[in-house]
Parts: structure tokens; sequence; C-alpha cells
């Protein structure tokens, strides 16, 4: 068994829940999401007993175009991050009647096949396709099923849409760059090219521009907000969840490795850059009045350090960085679906409106207020750890960026708990605020759970990350 | 074996706070209140059996339970370690955690989220628990932002009331300031030593070869961390206002226990510290200036808490002063003390507070002592003790302080001298005005006056009588605790004999103490003055009584700024940087539909490009060639 079973399940898995109609179409994607989950587990379980599961099928032959995936730890974490919060993702939706629900959810399963083929691909052009077939689900999801004003809403998705496929087309222009030199698109062929500084120079660019619109990094955020805020919250959930890790991962996997010797000469700038957005997306957040577009923010700010953690070029800010991502991906999921279940009660996202629900709600406010102090970081959550560790390795390159980047978890707890009073403290409110639903329980229980389990002991994703991530370092290393 | 029993040590109150967690509706508030309670003894008693073993034996347990983080080749396990130092914190800690939960049983019975109360409690243990018996600083953070948090959620306990939570919301973030201090610390060991086990790092500087800038830099970060943590210059200013929570927090949290973290953490690494001359001196002048600042605010405050909050502050300077002096364990003396009488002045509050039906302000006191006698003559012992008057457990740790300080320099020794004056005057202050002449609240409050239950002065009682005879544990002569804490301390600090200069500094400071009793007498007790209104207070006093506007100065150098960034940040730089960007598309779209102007359907045009494109073609060939 190989991993292509897991695109193969969810691709079937789209056009089955198409099929089962408008009634069904939820329950169908859960089973789907869960059944490629369970595979995911499987080809792990092979992984790790020392199979080999990728995969390397010639696919055109002019171009020398090849369907290659494959499968390390690294990409597997990811892959399992994005099999784990699919199904977490649609059975945050239960509950919940949406229009169109066949569509929804086909789309919803979609993207999560693109994204899980953008992880998984080892052949630059095979791995382009992937990028840009997950753009095409997000922007129906926010376009058809967001929230807001219409016209407003077509403007900032078609913008969105626009942007992050404006930057990938430089990256296509890259890989075809890459495709002259190396006759070939296939992963290893490019980490083996010897390119002169100034052709790495131009590469790093185009790659860059792709991923900086995408993670994002400043000063290419300007889509983010208004799409996060518009994006019915399952949307915003794959978006920050996980499709802003396909940015941080290819910086990994493609990027860095490729042209590492530009890497090096513009670390100061791009890692300065990457802690600017976290001063900046903290600062922003401060004063949002929009509970979603703050999350927003704290997002921003959050990838920013991650980014910082990836192109210190340390082996420890790398890895720091994928356990922030993974962390990232499970807490930010866990802070919008607290922003939605507040929503399905009070319609609004104001947070000038909200205040005194933990009187009425104190189930839901103890599991919301463990998710944000995960935000910030506290020690014993999974956060923690990549975050203690991106830290450490700043402190390593320059003590200025520790203490700036370190600035995040003040801010953060400025701004957290912030939103936090605003929202859940105070006055009990006048409108009645009822109890959290098992469904909304088990969601956000399965989160903090796996939050705190890993935060005390990270250990078995280190184990599984170490090895390729000390391969790609290496890579790193000797082409400098 | 041992690994079990030190393991139930640290998840007994966890297992509390679990309990009172998800059955915390279901049981009757007492039963929450006596398993809270029951689950914190438990961890004293095996304390109290480690303790015993380690006095016979001399030997400490240290075990790694698990790996936790990797960093490089940095290893970070969950390990713990129980030695002298550990042990006397444990001791305190559940012991007098014991006491303020038995006390809590009463003081919130009558809150209707006594169960979750309670599970914050116990939660808190179980973080003070693991930020002392870490065998490495990173199990110490865990500990340490574990307390903060439970400080956080403790101060917002009566969470209607949002000035309260924005108390809350400052002591988590104030204190979040020293913990990136604390951090930076952290990764500068860690690139030092690949280690951050204490006894690893010790062996690492005995050996020598240690770079001592980058040491003194870590130092330096270390003790930032612990400003946050024990209400230090410039960052003590969320302790007055953590007074928001309710007492028995005020006593537990912010009195006996979390606030004393920075003095444990600078007396466990004390061999780093001891390399760093000049971060010493910083730490004794910062402590200094603390105590000497903070008691000359208590000196006319109106709030009985926040009397005491001041006073916690002033009295933990003094021990920072003896840290910076090196004089550890007089340091560990007074916080042993000081929990004992602070505890006790703070319930002794509460037991009042409650008496008066929520009542803080001393203006609306007097004349107590006869109702409530066992909380009046508590609370008298206690200052007593906190005034350092002979032979209470106060006088035995202060004076300590003061001697090192005479033999460091005269000038710490001056200032600490004027802060234990002032100390004197305002406790003093305090107990007039609260227990002495009329009773000056309503008459509503005048009929329902009562001596709290027992549960509220049995604590009282215990706590009092420790105040008395704390002291014995390093009397002159025995010097118990400095022998006890030798294997900890990397430089062994030497005991004083007694000899005419000891007794004359005594004798110094009692006198010392007893102007500020006689000083606080002459105006409170004999004219019966009672503070003015809040517009009444004019001139200096009314600097004074605003805490010298430093909150005002913070919020107006930080807190606006930051503000006003954040708003210029949202209303400007964000939809302009949007415009910029998108109007790359708009050029783009400009640009296409020039363009399509060009294809008109005019055959004409068409042919004459066609025709100057052949130009261009041939051009460029003869120019290539």
């Amino acid at each position: 068994m190989d991993v292509s079973i897991l695109l193969l399940s969810l691709l079937i898995g789209a056009i089955v829940t198409y099929f089962s109609g408008d009634k069904l179409a939820s329950k169908v994607a859960l089973l789907f999401s869960l059944v490629s989950f369970m595979l995911s587990l499987n080809i792990l379980y092979s992984y790790s007993n020392g199979n080999d599961v990728s995969l390397v099928r010639e696919w055109i032959s002019l171009p020398k175009i090849s369907f290659a995936l494959l499968a390390d730890g690294f990409s597997l974490v990811m892959v399992l991050l994005t099999t784990i919060l699919t199904p977490l993702i649609v059975f945050s939706s239960f509950g919940k009647s949406v229009e169109n629900a066949k569509k929804f959810y086909a789309l919803v399963l979609f993207m999560s096949f693109a994204m899980t083929g953008t992880f998984l691909a080892a052949d630059g052009l095979l791995y382009y396709i992937f990028w840009e077939l997950a753009l095409i689900p997000i922007y129906f999801i926010a376009l058809v099923w967001g929230n807001g004003d219409i016209e407003e809403r077509k403007k900032d998705v078609l913008k969105f849409f626009i942007y992050t496929l404006a930057g990938s087309l430089f990256m296509l222009v890259a890989f075809a760059y890459l495709y002259t030199k190396a006759e070939s698109f296939l992963l290893q062929d490019l980490y083996k090219l010897n390119l002169s500084f100034q052709e790495q120079t131009w590469i790093f660019l185009a790659f860059f521009l792709a991923y900086a619109i995408k993670i994002p990094i400043i000063p290419f955020h300007s889509w983010q907000a208004n799409v996060y805020q518009k994006a019915p919250t399952i949307g915003t959930m794959l978006l920050s969840g996980i499709m802003l890790k396909m940015g941080l991962y290819s910086i990994i996997r493609w990027q860095l490795p490729i042209a590492p010797q530009a890497a090096k000469e513009y670390l100061p700038i791009l890692v300065g850059l990457s802690i600017a957005g976290v001063i900046y997306g903290s600062i922003l957040a401060l004063r949002q009045k929009d509970l979603k577009r703050l999350l927003a923010y704290s997002s921003l700010a959050h990838v920013g350090l991650i980014a910082a953690g990836c192109y210190t070029l340390t082996i420890d800010g790398i890895h720091g960085a994928v356990h922030q991502m993974i962390a990232h991906g499970f807490v930010i999921v866990g802070l919008f679906f607290a922003a939605e279940i507040i929503y399905r009660r009070y319609n609004t996202y104001a947070i000038g409106e909200l205040g005194g629900i933990r009187s009425q709600a104190p189930k839901f406010t103890s599991l919301f207020l463990i998710v944000v102090v995960a935000s910030v970081g506290l020690p014993g959550t999974y956060n923690f750890v990549g975050e203690f560790t991106v830290l450490y390795s700043l402190s390593q390159i320059n003590i200025w960026f520790v203490i700036l980047g370190g600035l995040t978890i003040i801010l953060g707890a400025y701004y957290m708990l912030k939103m936090f009073q605003n929202v859940m403290l105070g006055e009990t409110n006048s409108n009645s605020f009822s109890e959290v639903t098992i469904y909304e329980t088990i969601t956000l229980v399965l989160i903090i759970s796996f939050l705190l389990f890993f935060g005390l002991y990270p250990k078995p994703i280190t184990d599984l990350v170490h090895p390729s991530l000390n391969e790609i370092f290496s890579t790193i290393n000797s082409l400098k | 074996m041992e690994t079990n029993l030190a393991l139930l040590l640290l998840l007994s109150p966890f297992v509390g706070f679990l309990f009172n967690t998800f059955f915390g509706k279901k049981i009757s508030k007492g039963i929450a209140g006596v398993i809270g309670t029951l689950t914190v003894l438990f961890s004293f008693l095996i304390t109290i059996c480690f303790f015993t073993q380690l006095i016979q034996s001399g030997k400490n347990f240290e075990i790694s339970l698990f790996d936790w983080i990797s960093v490089g080749n940095l290893q970070i396990d969950f390990g713990i370690v129980l030695d002298q130092l550990s042990l006397l914190w444990l001791l305190f800690v559940t012991g007098i955690g014991t006491l303020i939960h038995v006390y809590s049983i009463s003081y919130m019975h009558e809150d209707e989220n006594m169960a979750k109360f309670f599970a914050y409690l116990n939660l808190f243990i179980f973080f003070m628990i693991t930020l002392v018996i870490g065998n490495n600083l990173l199990v110490m953070f865990i500990g340490w932002e574990g307390v903060g948090l439970c400080s956080y959620l403790l101060i917002g306990f009566w969470y209607k009331n949002q000035a309260y939570n924005d108390a809350a919301k400052k002591a988590f973030i104030m204190n979040r300031i020293g913990d990136l201090g604390f951090l930076i610390g952290i990764f500068i060991l860690a690139a030092q030593f690949s280690t951050l086990n204490y006894s690893e790092i010790q062996l690492a500087i005995a050996s020598g070869k240690v770079n001592t800038t980058a040491l003194g830099i870590a130092a330096l970060c270390l003790f930032i961390g612990a400003t946050g943590k024990s209400a230090q210059m410039p960052l003590y200013t969320w302790l007055p206002d953590a007074m928001a929570g309710p007492t028995p927090v005020s006593a537990l949290i912010h009195a006996a226990t979390m606030v004393t973290a920075g003095i444990f953490m600078i007396t466990r690494l004390n061999f780093l510290f001891d390399l760093t001359p000049e971060i010493q001196n910083v730490i004794a002048i910062v402590g200094v200036i603390t105590a000497v600042l903070a008691a000359s605010i208590g000196l006319l405050q109106n709030d009985i808490k926040k009397v005491l909050a001041y006073s916690t502050v002033s009295q933990l300077g003094l021990m920072f002063l003896a840290l910076g002096m090196g004089a550890y364990t007089v340091a560990v003396f007074h916080v042993i003390t000081h929990a004992f009488f602070k505890a006790c002045l703070f319930l002794g509050s509460g037991s009042v507070i409650h008496a008066l039906h929520g009542e803080q302000d001393m203006r609306n006191m007097g004349g107590l002592r006869k109702v409530m006698p066992v909380t009046f003559w508590t609370m008298l012992i206690s200052t007593l003790a906190i005034a350092g008057i002979f032979p209470f457990a106060g006088f035995w740790s202060k004076d300590e302080i003061l001697l090192a300080a005479f033999e460091h320099n005269k000038i710490l020794w001056f200032l600490a001298s004027v802060a234990s004056i002032m100390t004197a005057f305002y406790m003093f202050r305090l107990m007039y005005l609260t227990f002495f002449r009329e009773f000056r609240g309503t008459e509503e409050q005048r009929k329902h006056l009562h001596e709290s239950p027992a549960l509220i002065t049995m604590p009282l009682v215990v706590l009092a009588l420790l105040a008395t005879i704390g002291g014995i544990i390093n009397l002159p002569g025995s010097f118990w605790l400095n022998h006890y804490l030798e294997p900890v301390l990397a430089t062994k600090h030497h005991a004083h004999s007694l000899g005419t200069q000891e007794f004359m500094l005594m004798g110094v400071a009692l006198a010392g103490a007893i102007i500020g009793i006689v000083w606080a007498y002459a105006k409170y007790l004999k004219q019966g003055f009672v503070p003015k209104e809040d517009d009444a207070i004019s001139g200096f006093n009314k600097i004074i009584y605003n805490k010298y506007y430093i909150d005002e100065v913070y919020t107006a150098l930080v807190v606006s700024p930051i503000n006003a960034i954040s708003n210029f940040s949202r209303e400007t730089i964000e939809p302009q940087l949007s415009k910029l960007i998108f109007s790359l598309g708009t050029a783009a779209n400009a640009i296409g539909s020039q363009g399509r102007k060009l294809q008109n359907g005019n055959i004409g045009l068409y042919l004459f490009m066609f025709v100057l494109g052949i130009c261009a073609i041939i051009i460029y060939l003869f120019i290539a060639q």
C-alpha cells in the first residue's frame, strides 16, 4: 500500500458526497474523511515499520512529468494534520444546516484532497497542480457559503483568488526554469542542481512570492483578514488550519533546499520580515472589533513566528516550526470554532455586542479558555513546545531577534485575554446563551486533548519528523 | 516506592482539581471544600515523610520521569528533585496551603461557585509544587507560568466585575513581561551548558571555563523574570491590584507562596548569581528601592488589603536585598517567617472583611477589638512580628537582613532600616484604625458584628503561633536553617556570632520599630486621627496616596502608545496597504483594456503591425550577426 490510496479515498469521497444528496452529505463526508484518517494511520504504521510508502510513476513523457509522491516523516505529519483536521472540521458543522450541502461537503473533501496532494507531491509540476487545485474549492466555499454582504464578499474573495494565483504563477515560472536546467521536475533532481547564486536568488524570490502570499508574511497579507472574516467558519478553518501550512511546508521542502545560498544571504531580511509580522499582527489584533478578524490577525502573528523559525536555517528553527505548524493548526481551528459557537447563538462576531457569556455557559467558557491559553503558548500545551524551540533558534542567531520575536508571548497574552474578557466575562448578557451541544463539546474536547497530550509528550512527533528534517537540513547545508 | 510517593505528592492536588472540576456541581459545597483540603493535606503529609527522611539520611531524591522537549543537542526531561531547598518550600507551600484551604471552606461557603474556587486553588498548589519540585529550569517554568494562570483565574474569580477582570489580566500580562526575560535567560544557559538541569549547570560552573559575560546577561534576564513574579520594581504594580481576588487567594498566592517564586529561583541558581557580582548589586539595589517605595505607599493607603499588599511588595524587596548580598539563607529565612505572619494578617483582614460584609476601607472600621478578640490577638501578634519586635519571628529574620546590609553597605542598611520603621508605622496604623476607638461603620453593620467561626479562627491561631515562634528555625547560636541549606549553596554563608556590634544593631532595629509604633500610636490612637476623604487629600500626601502615579505613567508611556499604533495600523496602514497591492491588479486591468483597443478589427492596422514586426526581426538578425 502506498500513499496514493489517501488521495484516492478523498477524491472518491468528494464524488460520492456530491451524489449522496443534501441530507446525507455531511455524514458521507465525515465517513470518507474518517476513512482517509484511518488509512493515513495505517500508512504511518507501515512507514514506521520501515516500509517504503512513496510512489513514482511516469506520467507524461515530454516534458518529463512524473506522478511522484514522497512519504517521509515530515510529509506524513502534514498529511496527518490534514486528515485529522478534515473529519474534525466536518464534524464541527454537525447540528447546523448547510444549504446545498452536497456541493459544500464535496468541495471540502476535494480541498482536503488537493492539500494532501500538495504535501505529498515530489514532482514540481504535480506539486504545482495540487497547489493551485486547492485554491478552487476554497474560492467557491468562501464565495457561496460566506457571510456578510454578497457584493463586498465577491470582491474580497476574487481579490484573494487572483492575488494568490498571481503569486503562484511566479513559482510556475521558476519551475519552468529549473526544468530547463535539470530536465526533470523531480524533487530529488532539483535538489542536485548546482545553481549559481544569481539563479538561486531569482528562484528564491519567485518561490517567496507564492509562499509569502499564501502564508501570509507581511506585507503580503492584505487578503487575509477579509477572507477569514467573510468565509464560512469551515472555510476559515480549512484556510487557517491547513492551507496556510502549505506555504510553510513548501519553504522547508522546496524553497530552502533548492536555493539555500540565497536563503543564507537574505537570512536577516527574511527573519526580520517574519518577526515584523509577529509584532504587526499582534498589534493589529489588539483593537479589532470583529472576533474573526481578531483571530485572523492572531494567526498572522503566529505564522510569522513559524516562518521566522524556518528562515533561521537552523535545525532547531525548522524543527520548532514544524511543531508550531501542527499546534497552530489545532489551536486556530479551536478558536474559530469557538467563534462559530458564539455566532450560532448570537448571529454576530462583533465583540462590542458580546460579553457575560460565562455565567450562562460555564462549560463552554472552560473549554474556550483552555484553547485560549494554549494559543498563548502556556507550557504544558503543545504550542509551547514549538514556540520555545523556535524562540531558542532565534536566540542562537541574534539576541534582538528573540527579544522582538518573544514579544509575542506578551502581546499574545494581551490581545487574547482582552478578547476573552470582552467576549466571555462581565455582567450576564441579556440575551440567553445556551450551553454547548454534545457535538460542539466533542469537537473542542478532541482539540484540547490533542494539544495537552502533545504538550506534555511531543516525543512521538519529534521522532517521526526528525530523520526527514535532518535529511533536508543536510541538503541545505551541503549546497551552501 | 519513593518515585510513587513523589508522584502522589505532586498529583494529589491535581486529582482534587479534576474532581472538583467535573463533579463540583453534583456534590455539596462542603464536600467540595473538604476534598480540596484533604488533597493538599495529603501532599503536606508526604512532604513531611520526605523531609524526615532527608534529615536522617541527608540524601537527595532525584529522578527523571520522561523525555519532554529536545532542542538540538539539548534534551530536556521532566525530572523532579527533592532536596533541602525544594522540601523546605514544599513544607510551607502545602502546610500553609492546607490552612488556607480550611479557612476557605468557611470563607467561601456562600459563593455559588465554591467548587470551582477549590478546583482553582488545588490547581494552583499543583503548579506551585511543579515549580518547586522540578530538577531543571524548564519544569520550573511550567510551574512558573501555571501559577500565573491560576493567579489570573483567582484574581478574576468574581468575573462579573470588569475591574477585577482588568486586574487579573494586568497580573498575567505583567508577569509575562518577566517571563520573556526568564525564557531568554533559559536560552542563554541552554546555549552555554547544553543542559538546564540545576546540578549539571552547577557542575559545569564549578569546573570553570565559563563565559561570564553571557552568564551575566542570563542572570539579569532571570532576575527580570523574578521581578515579574515577585512584584519588584518596575513590574510590581500588578500585585496591589491583585487584591481584587478573594482574600484567601491574597493570603496564599499573593503573600505566602507564589510571589516567593522569584526568591526560590535565585536561591536555586545561587551558584550562577555568585559569579556575577554586578547583577547581584542590581538585585540588592532594586530590592531596597522597592522596599522603601512600597512601604512609603503603604503609609497612606486606606484599603486594608492594599496596605497589606504594599507591605508584601516591601517585604519581598527586603528579601531581594538579602539575595543581592549573597545572603541566601537569610532571604529564605525571611520568606518563611513572612509566609507565617503575612498569611495570618491577610486571613485576619479577611475575617474582618467577612464580619463587615465586604467593607475594606479602614475609615469605616474601628473598635473591632472587643467583638473579634481572636482575630484581633492573632493579627496583633503578626503585626508585632512584621514590625520586628523581639522575640517574634520577624524580628530574627529581619534583623539578619539588616545585619548583612550593615556589613555590606551602610546606605543599603540605612534604606532597609527606613523601610522597617515605615513598616512598623503602617502596620500599627492598620491595627489602630481597625481595632481601636469607636466603630465608624453603619448601624446595620454594627448589629451584625461577630467573631468569625472556628474554621476561620483556627488557621489564624496556628499561623499566629508560628509567627511567634517561627524564629527558632534560625536563632543566632544554633543557625539550624543555615546548616540545613548548606548542601544547596555553592558558597558558604558564614553565620554571625553575637558580638557587641550585632547587639547594637539589634537594639537600633528594635528602637526603629518602636519609633514607628509610637508614631502611629500618637497619631491614630491618641489623637484619634481618621484619614480624610479621598477628595480632601492634598499635597505630597496625594502623590503618595495615588501611588506616585506610576500606573498612570505606565499607561501614558506604554499602553496608550501601543493602542494608538494599533488604531493607526487598523484605520490607516491596512487600508492603504491593501489599496496599494490591489492597485497593481487595477494597473494590469488598465493595460489590458488599452491592449484591447489594438484588436479593433481594422485589417489595415493589423497589416501595418505585421510589416513592422517583420522589419524588426530582420533588423534584429542583422545586428545579431
